[in-house]
């Protein structure tokens, strides 16, 4: 078996701040585990990192079956049309074909979603959405499988595409959703009094554009037909017990004839929350009685998965003299799309975090999300918090601005803290620690920066453009700009949130072994090196072993919401702990003596109430394995009311901050960014070397999503699916990003741990937005920030 | 058609090769090698890059027919057959954190340990240049050029892990 519990890593050094005064000592001590090699707190190694630097990591694009077809998807080419006709005989007949399915063919529910059950598997009579699937053929190898789709003639009519979400709503547009209006949700929350007025007012309109998970990995899996008439399928998945329940309905089996297992992942994000191929891959399978493969193109996959909402956000902040909030009034409108996703949620959390990290005595706020005939937009890392994001930190520096304050000190003048109260009326019970991070990034070191002005002293690599050689850096103006954000951990308003893990505790041929068995999708966010962790602080008897994910054990719930080290994790720390204790009850009665004070020592040994050792080695213990499968919950959250939107909605709350250094072109709007810093308060870093992978990787999507990344999409077609045209941050665009680590505690979770995965992704592009608009002067009030807006910006 | 080929240092020959395959394609579907990733297939990403005659390329642009009678490099000559066998520039990937979902890794290990054979002790300009061409979602890339710093320090400095692959060539 590999050793994966290094622990010689050659991190950077690791930061801690001292919590400033005591309200925010730590509520939980933050290191409880001394010592155990590749435990918990530790940088122990990935065990999938071996095979993933040797090209033999299993990703679901990589898989093979004796006897396989390949499938392929019709997609419509329009973004709304009514099908007129689909003709299969030509696809049919080609050599090689061996099925074209239409809507007609799915077994059982024609629609699924994870909300809404209003996604059709197949579109029949009218297509919502460019790319939407009509069709799907599974032939011999992969081009025949492809010119077979294309030999499928589809007559459409088409039909005038609803692509404004304002003019969706608005009352005169046709219902793309029968009885909705086209709003998927409006969130009201009233919070304190409604008619209020400040001395200070500032207002803001903001908008963001579409943003893309761009994963590297494409959808892809692989289903081969069961004995039993069901399916097991590989796939690239964040949540397979969703998956199974769509899946099975979808084909009119129950769900224990679908059997998932999680193939490797190339990234998530957000968009491997919905179906992609799972559905037509099993349809296909069944249908020929052959195994299956699937695996997108990079432009199907813009088209196979969901997108970040683009924003229209409308703001009003009143404040006083001094710079206290009175009132913040804000209107979002989100663009869902043709279908639900996950919109509602995507919503609810746009309206909770709508203000920010800040105290303020009243709101009101509207959060819509609406139906249109653009890519329906759902997931991403950061799931509403990151739009909101842009608008209200612009709008704080807006307002320090017109009372001539600096943009920290307003800050740092409203941070909420612990005990402050959400628009929702929640208590905020848990350290907060706002304050503490906006004085981090502010007082970060400045990196040693190119000198602007002075031309040809300085590597050109080094200025906006790069070896572009656009400039030598006449017109480049430097900026700073900073922000904060946060956002929930878990699932919220009221969802039954759990998750659950088998440990069982085993003698293996050279001792005994602990087996980690649980379906949360590992995305490469390190998970099954924490799990692994997790259970080798809680039983250090033996080597730890994380099984592959499957559909054999429990839900875990989804590998999304930052949530699966609180709560996947935490489902192993208490399976293990039960596991500890019935070994000690077996050590009782073994020795024969009493099972109070029995320990299980981090050496591994089983000490008495004096500290001496009972035994020193468990595995006469295990003649029989200890195995416990568990649910773990979190707290109980509450729906909002739909009226005022109060209610305890959300379990935790994560933050982030950073500060953004850059440099302009003035005359020719190129960014550069040079310095981000940033801080966060992470509760308990579990694996420090991953945790700073995490803070580093999300802030670089803030960085894109600030500067490059956007969906275009014209008249509701995608005009820019590739890598060609839709910019992710390469190495040149993104700067050493530095970092300090808060380890405040949340009481409340196992090992104290706050959610670390999406919070980099909120904080980074209001800050980028800010250095720009500094080095600039020009508002900015548009994401990504493209270089008109920038040259010919006010 | 029929392709004869030098891969990792064997003689092989892939038959029944799609005319219309890249490289990549055959590398992946015909020579059972799928540590070469396809991300894109349009020479964006770099996921796929590889080395022939020496050169980094990106296997999805090159027709698998133009590999004939060439020598061909990918992410499996870099190691051996032992679990703990990797070659340095992959151990200093797992030693900095620098692989996530680890999609990119191949095509970036492929392009560290190419860069690093032409130029030993890159300046981190120099090593963003070259390394720009390979995307990664995961990482932000800094974990990538911390490997990148530790392999070459580890080879300056003589300690770099015993290996089949780069270090040796
Ligand atoms: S797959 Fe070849 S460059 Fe992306
Ligand atoms: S590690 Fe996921 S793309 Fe680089």
């Amino acid at each position: 078996m590999t050793d994966v519990t290094s622990t010689d890593a050659t991190t950077t050094p690791w930061t801690t701040i001292p919590s400033p005064n005591q309200p925010f000592a730590p509520a939980h001590p933050a290191q409880p585990h001394r010592g155990v090699p590749g435990g918990v707190g530790t940088s122990a190694r990935r065990p999938d990192g071996i095979p993933k630097v040797k090209g033999e990591f299993a990703y679901s694009s990589d898989l093979w079956a004796e006897g396989m077809l390949h499938g392929a998807t019709v997609r419509s080419p329009h973004p709304y049309a009514r099908i007129v006709s689909i003709d299969t005989s030509v696809a049919k007949s080609m050599d090689g074909v061996r099925a074209v399915l239409v809507a007609d063919d799915v077994p059982g529910a024609k629609v699924y979603g994870m909300e809404h059950d209003d996604q059709p598997v197949l579109a029949w009579d009218v297509v919502r959405y460019h790319g939407e699937s009509v069709a799907i053929v599974a032939a011999e190898d992969p081009e025949t499988a492809r010119r077979a789709a294309d030999a499928v003639v589809v007559s459409y009519q088409e039909l005038d595409p609803i692509v404004d979400p304002e003019f969706a709503i608005s009352g005169d547009a046709p219902e793309l959703h029968e009885g909705t209006g086209n709003i998927t949700r409006h969130v009201k929350i009233r919070h304190g009094e409604q008619d209020v007025s400040a001395p200070v007012v500032v207002t803001g309109r903001y908008e963001m554009g579409m943003q893309d998970q761009a994963f590297l990995g494409p959808e892809s899996g692989m289903v081969l037909p069961g004995v039993d008439g069901g399916v097991d399928i590989f796939v690239a998945t964040q949540w397979m017990h969703v998956d199974r329940g769509q899946v099975a309905k979808c084909l009119g089996l129950p769900e224990d004839q679908v059997r998932i297992t999680l193939a490797g992942v190339g990234g998530a994000f957000g968009a491997r929350e919905d179906l992609s191929m799972q559905v037509h891959a099993s349809m296909l399978a069944l249908h020929t009685n052959r195994p299956v493969r699937m695996v997108y193109s990079r432009e199907e996959s813009f088209f196979g998965h969901v997108h970040r909402h683009p924003a229209w956000m409308e703001y009003e902040h009143g404040a006083t003299e001094e710079g206290d909030l009175v009132y913040v009034k804000v209107r979002v409108l989100l663009d869902g799309g043709a279908y639900t996703s996950s919109s509602t949620a995507v919503a609810g959390n746009a309206g909770r975090f709508s203000i920010g990290p800040y105290e303020c005595p009243n709101a009101t706020i509207d959060s819509i999300v609406a139906y249109t005939n653009n890519p329906p937009c759902g997931a991403m890392r950061g799931f509403g918090a990151v739009q909101v994001a842009l608008g209200h930190e612009a709008q704080m520096d807006k307002l320090a601005a017109k009372l001539g304050m600096d943009p920290v000190d307003l800050r740092i003048r409203n941070a909420m803290s612990q005990g402050s109260v959400m628009p929702t009326g929640q208590v905020v019970h848990n350290p907060a620690p706002v304050r503490e991070l906006l004085e981090a990034v502010r007082d970060a070191p400045h990196r040693e920066l190119p000198v602007v002005g002075e031309r040809d002293v300085i590597d050109i690599r080094q200025l906006p453009g790069g070896a572009a050689n656009s400039t030598h850096g006449e017109d480049v103006r430097r900026g700073v700009g900073y922000g904060v954000g946060f956002k929930n951990v878990g699932f919220a308003e009221g969802f039954d949130d759990y998750s659950t893990a088998r440990v069982t505790l085993s003698r293996g041929a050279e001792g005994p072994i602990v087996s980690v068995h649980h379906a949360a999708s590992e995305v490469g966010q390190g998970l099954v090196t924490i799990c692994m962790q997790i259970a080798r602080t809680e039983l250090p008897v033996g080597p730890a072993i994380v099984l592959p994910a499957d559909t054999q054990v429990g839900s875990a719930g989804s590998s999304s919401a930052s949530r699966q080290t609180y709560m996947t994790g935490g489902a192993v720390k208490q399976s293990c702990e039960l596991v500890r204790s019935e070994l000690l009850d077996r050590a009782a009665g073994h020795v024969g003596v009493a099972r109070a004070g029995l320990r299980l020592a981090d050496d591994g040994t089983i000490r008495n109430a004096a500290d001496g050792i009972l035994l020193d080695d468990v595995t006469e213990l295990l003649s029989t394995p200890i195995e416990i499968e568990r649910e773990f919950r979190h707290r109980e959250t509450f729906p909002m009311d739909p009226e005022r939107g109060q209610g305890d909605a959300d379990v935790q709350f994560a933050f982030a901050a950073h500060r953004a250094v850059v440099d302009v072109d003035a005359g020719l709007g190129i960014v550069r960014v040079l310095d981000m810093a940033t801080a966060q308060d992470v509760g308990k870093a579990m694996n420090p070397q991953q945790l700073e992978g995490q803070i580093e990787g999300g802030t670089s999507h803030g960085v894109g999503l600030a500067l490059m990344e956007e969906i275009q999409v014209v008249g509701g077609k995608v005009r820019n699916p590739s890598f060609t045209d839709y910019l992710i941050p390469t190495v040149l665009d993104m700067p050493t990003v530095q970092m300090t680590i808060m380890e405040l505690g949340d009481p409340e979770a196992p090992y104290g741990v706050r959610g670390v995965g999406e919070p980099p992704s909120i904080s980074s592009t209001p800050a980028i937005a800010a250095a720009v608009r500094d080095a600039t002067g020009v508002a900015i009030t548009r994401v990504p920030i493209r270089p008109d807006d920038i040259v010919f910006g006010a | 058609m029929k392709v004869t080929l030098r891969v990792n240092g064997q003689t092989v020959e892939a038959e029944g090769v799609w005319p219309g395959a890249s490289l990549l394609t055959m590398l992946r579907d015909d020579l059972e090698l799928p540590g070469s990733k396809n991300a894109c297939e349009q020479g964006e990403c770099g996921s796929c890059s590889v080395l022939m005659d020496g050169e980094l390329v990106c296997a999805c642009l090159v027709q698998a027919g133009q590999a004939e009678g060439r020598d061909i490099r990918t992410v499996e000559g870099l190691s051996g057959e032992g679990d703990g066998d990797v070659g340095d520039v992959q151990q200093a990937f797992l030693d900095a954190g620098g692989v996530q979902c680890g999609f990119c890794t191949p095509g970036f290990i492929m392009a560290v340990d190419h860069l690093l054979s032409h130029e030993p002790a890159p300046s981190d300009e120099t090593t963003r240049e070259a390394l720009s061409g390979n995307l990664c979602r995961c990482t932000g890339y800094e974990k990538i050029l911390d490997a990148v710093r530790l392999a070459a320090e580890r080879r300056a400095d003589g300690s770099a892990v015993a290996t089949t692959g780069g270090a040796q060539r």
